[in-house]
């Protein structure tokens, strides 16, 4: 069970939340210029990291907002939250940490 | 705009959520006083606001609720046994007034106006579970994922979170009285999942009142009762 810190309501239960899948995945800005190989990249291909992962999580029996979780896909552990938005500046989340558990 | 008209029927129409189960309700919370009550306060006036903070809609109905809006998760403001705000979102609130409150609807509505917010009555959609005694907590951590301890969860807090399966607002109205309020269409789920709960708390009740009454027994309401569904039966002319 992970203990998911909402922005809004402070931590709470897994259970409570819904899962959204990766962040920041930008709907492209002109759809009809893809050829099929590009559209299905976007509709289907996300990243599989092994450590810090950039997710959208939505608190919905809670507050009912959508927030941004960077979290740890080896110890489960919810790094930072950020509002749902645009990525920050500073590249991917997972290069601007250096958080590395659940090694030992 | 267009203007709805809300039409109220008569009192007399009216039926509670858990009339089917008052009865039961008020025997878990024999004898008093009892480690354990339970009842249902219905028809209370309820009513959906949102309004962004710090705009005009937000400043216009927190000074004519006169209690203000919380600002936090948790944060009730005004009196439960008048006009309470509870929490619901950053932007979004829920008034609980009396039954007798229904006149805020319109006068919110007004202090609204033209801003960019809701105001919506929510008075049909949830019922409230009072559910009170000494053994009050004990019963709502073996379902509600929060943590109820007094240090996090001080009397006057309400959060939106879960008993059981079913998504509920949980207030904690005083010390020992938690007020629980389901949406009807799962107000009875809950209401059989709290009695179910409360049975170990009542073992210590002296015989006659004994919890071992089979639900079978226990169900069936007294002709006389004027709450019951049974009082509603089909129109008997369609024969």
């Amino acid at each position: 069970m992970m203990l998911i810190p909402c922005p809004h309501c402070g931590p709470r239960n897994e259970t409570e939340f819904a899962y959204g899948g990766q962040a920041h995945v930008s709907h492209p800005e002109d759809p009809h210029a893809l050829d099929d190989a590009a559209w299905a990249r976007y509709l289907f291909y996300r990243e599989n990291p092994k450590g810090l992962f950039a997710e959208r999580w939505v608190h919905s029996a809670g507050c009912r907002r959508w927030f941004n979780a960077v979290r740890n896909t080896v110890t489960y552990e919810v790094q930072s939250v950020e509002p749902i938005g645009p990525r920050p500046p500073g590249g991917r989340p997972a290069e601007s940490t250096t958080s590395e558990g659940g090694h030992a | 705009m267009a203007d709805i008209l809300f039409t109220q029927g008569p009192d007399e129409l009216k039926r509670a959520p858990l009339a089917p189960l008052h009865r039961r309700l008020e025997e878990v919370s024999q004898p008093a006083p009892s480690t354990i009550r339970l009842a249902e306060r219905p028809f209370t006036t309820q009513i959906g606001l949102r309004a962004v903070p710090d705009t005009a809609a937000h400043r216009s109905l927190a000074e004519t609720l006169g209690v203000g809006l919380p600002d936090r998760v948790g944060e009730v403001t005004g009196d439960a046994a008048d006009v309470a705000v509870l929490w619901l979102g950053p932007d979004e609130f829920l008034v609980v007034a009396p039954p007798n409150r229904s006149e805020l609807v319109p006068l919110l509505q007004e202090a609204l106006g033209a801003e960019p917010g809701q105001v919506v009555d929510l008075s049909a959609n949830r019922t409230i579970i009072e559910l009170g005694g000494s053994s009050a907590r004990d019963v709502l951590d073996k379902g509600v994922p929060a943590d109820l301890h007094p240090r996090v969860f001080p009397t006057g807090t309400a959060v939106t979170t879960t008993l059981g399966p079913a998504a509920v607002l949980l207030w904690r109205a005083a010390e020992e009285n938690w007020w629980i309020l389901p949406r009807v269409s799962f107000a009875e789920y809950t209401a059989q999942w709290l009695l179910d709960a409360v049975r170990e708390h009542r073992l210590a009740a002296p015989d006659g009142v004994s919890d071992a009454v089979p639900d079978a027994v226990a169900d069936p309401a007294p002709a006389s009762a004027p709450d019951s569904r049974e009082e509603a039966p089909w129109p008997a002319t369609t024969a």
